[in-house]
């Protein structure tokens, strides 16, 4: 614990802190462009530049590490001289367009020469001026404006894990480029938020606004079941775009990809008014009393058994609960959020949470992937897990079809037989795990949604207490889910009750003519087709499958348009929030359903969100314990009978950018998933009939 | 002024030869274990004069192959150092020494003989592949002024005549000698000695 003194004041830091950061502690500001506290330090910048007593100039604070007895002095004369000097040097070269620079307002260059800047040029000669570069679908390039910080190639390289950008060339000549490739990265666009300057700057947001037009909404995403910590942006009601909000235990400061590039699907192919299908077969406009009415006439008379419904993958717990409470006024027990298929178990709770917690997988030593694919899953898991094995000590061996994941994994196999003979005890993995302080497992979708899941869990659970992943104290039992709606819905118990059907069961049914009437809560992933003849009310925000095979759409709003309460796969429990209300007649999706019990005869037990959510604690109390992650009771599930061994693990994703409504309605995601070669899916146009 | 990154087209699969693979061989084992990646600058010259003067695409991807390091890495390297070329060279690579002293004995004039004796621009390639002139910073043979490198060779005490006699001979692939092309041995005065005169060699002037 070295003692220093920074402008007079004596302060004791942690070992292994650099000068730049024991100022941060001792509360001074030290202006920064190439340093970065995720990144390796580069120390190219010079823009940290403090003053060391018995030092003969002043030294870069970022690359020095702090040592007992330093005496350091950050607002002197000659550390303001050096900045000053260091910020001529740097806009030597940069070109003077903020007026036409999409990071106008939110630029660190921009703000520290604020500070540092001379007020005029001392310079005759000519700027240079550097070529943009493609780097892909989702980030442009004015070249000129970089000043070789270096953060977007360190980014590339240690955090997303694909050395696909360089700083090529030297001296005045060095320019940063990924020799016309597109960043092939699920995070690429987190080099935008590194970029200091506006040398990298959104590609979709060209030009759309100005970062003082926007109201900023904190809230929590949905494009898969990390919960990334969000600030959605709007003007008026349309999002424009999606940052990033900093929450160390989930998402640190990054987002996704689809997480921060999906938005503009929010504005096409929205449902924006209640349809229902004509005698002609067509899906016509209608209001919300006529489709009630028609929904209504439809469920009149008919026993609970024949009604059903299905939840989708975006859906809060608010509208789940109200679904659920009224399937039970219908009686009927016929309900299901696991529109996937997946054999996940009602409980006990540890048997469908990611125990471990994403900031646990940084405590672990050895880790296990059933049936995952986690950079297409959760990228942000995946670059924890990355961000481990850099680390060292953490051997990771994958059972599923082979994908780069950024990180080096032993192949062990591609079907259930190579996790049977896992579970024997044979070959050396078997040995790391049992050797292994704190091993994990991660079981993900494309081992649980197949027939045997059941089987699949009751293995995995095995070889979790057979290589002591369970304990008192470490949990090393995760399964990695793919939707934001899903531990919500098993938290709060969407699932068939008593003699219900489950979804095959449901489909089934519909097939057959047993099940009449299908409720769609944004459920767009199933097969349509399989729904038979039954009448099929599709609530939901986009003109997706589900839309177009509905008879009755009751437009809902998405994740941005309504307060809802969301689970992410490690059983956090988080309140995304409102940024801009629904388009057009659709409204949040709770209110649809109490609206309709009413019609129906019987309201629902409440009249606004402070009542619904009491009635959610009360469903389960969880739902009270906003951000904490409980530990996951653990006890018997999963089926003993054995799986099929020789079928292979299928990866549910394939193509990362297209996985729900919202990313499929994409422009952007569609370009993505053209520039990586991903096919992309026929256009759907849902209402049109 | 105008930067650009771009390189030269990909000339096709590049791959070590049996003798060069060899000597790459013996070049990593000079580094511990897990540092390969210390051997890319000496693997980076032998791909380049496998290559023909410079280095394509894919030598440099077969370079970072060889030693397991991504291909941007590489690239950073070769852009980096002055003696990796990623363009296309001439078989006879001829660099005019431009600093002060060459430039003093007339470098310039050199460099004017050779473009025109060659009818190309600096940093061309001659239609037959065989020459291209670049202009370099002191080659370290100032004694020697004017002077100017081709491939290893260091051809000195120039002349635009001399400068294009040596040119000619390349061209017919005839022998030449290196070094100083106005008969003097290596830097020892012009026209013989010129100091201590009265003292013989071996001899006991001093005794």
């Amino acid at each position: 614990m070295p003692k220093l003194t920074i402008d007079g004041v004596e302060i004791e830091v942690p070992d292994g802190l650099t000068v730049l950061q024991a100022c941060e502690l001792a509360g001074k500001e030290i202006p920064r462009f190439c340093y970065h506290d995720r990144l390796s330090v580069a120390g190219n910048c010079r823009m940290c530049l403090v003053e060391m007593e018995r030092s003969p100039k002043p030294i870069a604070s970022c690359a020095m590490p702090a040592a007992p007895d330093m005496v350091i002095h950050t607002d002197t004369p000659t550390v303001r001289k050096a900045r000053q000097g260091v910020m001529e040097f740097l806009l030597i070269n940069h070109p003077l367009d903020c007026p036409i620079c999409d990071q106008g307002g939110e630029c660190d260059l921009q703000d520290q020469a604020m500070a540092y800047g001379y007020d005029r040029s001392r310079y005759q000669e000519n700027k240079r001026a550097v070529s943009e570069k493609y780097m892909g679908p989702l980030i442009k390039t004015i070249m000129t404006r970089c000043i070789q910080c270096t953060r977007c190639v360190r980014f590339a390289t240690e955090i997303a894990g694909v050395e696909e950008m360089g700083l090529v060339n030297r001296g005045e000549h060095a320019e940063v480029t990924t020799l016309e490739k597109a960043v092939d990265s699920e995070l690429s666009g987190n080099l935008v938020d590194i970029c200091p300057v506006g040398a990298l700057t959104s590609r979709p947001y060209a030009f759309k606004a100005r970062p003082w037009e926007l109201q900023s909404t904190p809230s929590v995403d949905v494009m898969d079941a990390v919960g990334s910590n969000i600030k959605v942006e709007t003007r008026g009601r349309e999002v424009l775009r999606v940052l990033p909000r900093l929450h160390e235990d989930i998402n640190e400061e990054w987002i996704a990809d689809k997480t921060r590039h999906a938005c503009d699907g929010l504005s096409r192919q929205r449902l924006d008014r209640p349809y229902r299908r004509g005698e002609d077969g067509r899906l016509r406009e209608a209001t919300w009393e006529q489709a009630f009415e028609a929904v209504a006439e439809r469920l009149e008379d008919l026993p609970g058994a024949a009604v059903a419904a299905l939840a989708g993958d975006l859906c809060d717990a608010e509208s789940m609960l109200a679904l659920k409470d009224l399937m039970a006024a219908l009686g009927s027990a016929n309900l299901d959020c696991r529109q996937d298929g997946a054999k996940l178990p009602a409980g006990p709770r540890g048997a469908y949470l990611f125990n471990t917690s994403i900031a646990g997988i940084e405590r672990a030593d050895a880790c296990l992937l059933i049936g995952s694919d986690p950079r297409r899953e959760a990228p942000l898991i995946n670059a924890r897990l990355r961000k481990r094995f850099l680390r060292g000590g953490f051997p990771v061996a994958a059972i599923g079809p082979q994908r780069d994941l950024t990180y080096e994994v032993a192949q062990l196999g591609e079907d259930p037989g190579a996790l049977a003979a896992l579970a024997e005890g044979e070959g050396a993995f078997a040995g790391v795990l049992r050797r292994a302080e704190r091993p994990m497992l991660v079981l993900g979708m494309g081992a649980l949604a197949r027939p045997d899941g059941a089987s699949i869990l009751g293995m995995a659970r095995r070889i979790a207490l057979e290589t002591g992943m369970v304990g008192d104290d470490w949990n090393g039992f995760n399964v990695l889910h793919r939707a934001a709606a899903r531990v919500g819905g098993l938290d709060l118990g969407f699932l068939p009750g008593e003699g219900g059907r489950d979804r095959d069961a449901i489909l089934a049914g519909a097939a057959s003519g047993e099940v009449k009437v299908v409720f769609l809560l944004g459920a767009d992933e199933i097969d349509m087709s399989a729904l038979g003849k039954a009448f099929v009310v599709y609530i939901g925000h986009h003109g997706d499958a589900g839309a177009h095979r509905a008879d009755v759409i009751l437009p809902g709003a998405a994740y941005s348009e309504k307060n809802g309460t969301y689970v992410n796969t490690e059983g956090r429990v988080q309140l995304g929030r409102l940024a801009g209300s629904p388009p057009g007649d659709a409204r949040e999706d709770w209110t649809i359903l109490r609206a309709f019990s009413e019609r129906l005869g019987s309201p629902l037990p409440y009249d606004n969100l402070g009542q619904l959510r009491q009635r959610l604690i009360e469903v389960n109390p969880l739902f009270a314990r906003l951000d904490q992650v409980a530990p996951g009771a653990w006890g018997a599930f999963g089926s003993e009978t054995p799986a099929e061994a020789s079928s292979p693990f299928l990866l549910p994703v394939d193509n990362y950018y297209m996985t729900d409504p919202i990313s499929r309605a994409s422009v952007t995601m569609a370009e993505c998933a053209e520039a990586f070669g991903l096919a992309a899916p026929a256009k759907r146009t849902g209402t049109d009939g | 002024m105008r930067t650009t990154s771009y390189g030269a087209p990909d000339s096709g699969d590049f791959a070590f030869d049996e003798a060069n693979r060899k000597r790459a061989e013996t070049i990593i084992a000079r580094y511990p274990e897990g540092r390969e990646q210390s051997a890319v600058i000496p693997l980076l010259d032998i791909a380049q004069r496998q290559n023909g003067g410079w280095l394509s695409d894919s030598a440099i991807a077969h370079v970072a192959a060889v030693i397991g390091m991504a291909p941007i890495r590489v690239h950073e390297v070769v852009s980096f150092y002055t003696m990796f070329y990623s363009k296309p060279v001439g078989r006879h690579l001829i660099q005019v020494c431009r600093t002060t002293p060459c430039w003093l004995r007339g470098s310039d004039e050199l460099t004017r003989a050779c473009l025109k004796k060659l009818g190309t621009r600096i940093g061309e390639v001659t239609e037959d592949g065989l020459f291209s002139v670049m202009e370099v910073e002191c080659l370290g043979a100032c004694a020697n002024a004017p002077m100017v490198q081709i491939n290893d060779d260091y051809y000195e005490d120039l002349t635009p005549e001399t400068l294009v006699r040596v040119l000619d001979a390349l061209a017919a692939g005839q022998e030449i000698g290196v070094g100083s092309q106005s008969g003097r041995q290596g830097s020892a005065p012009e026209g013989g000695a010129q100091t201590l005169l009265e003292t013989q060699p071996g001899g006991g002037g001093a005794g």
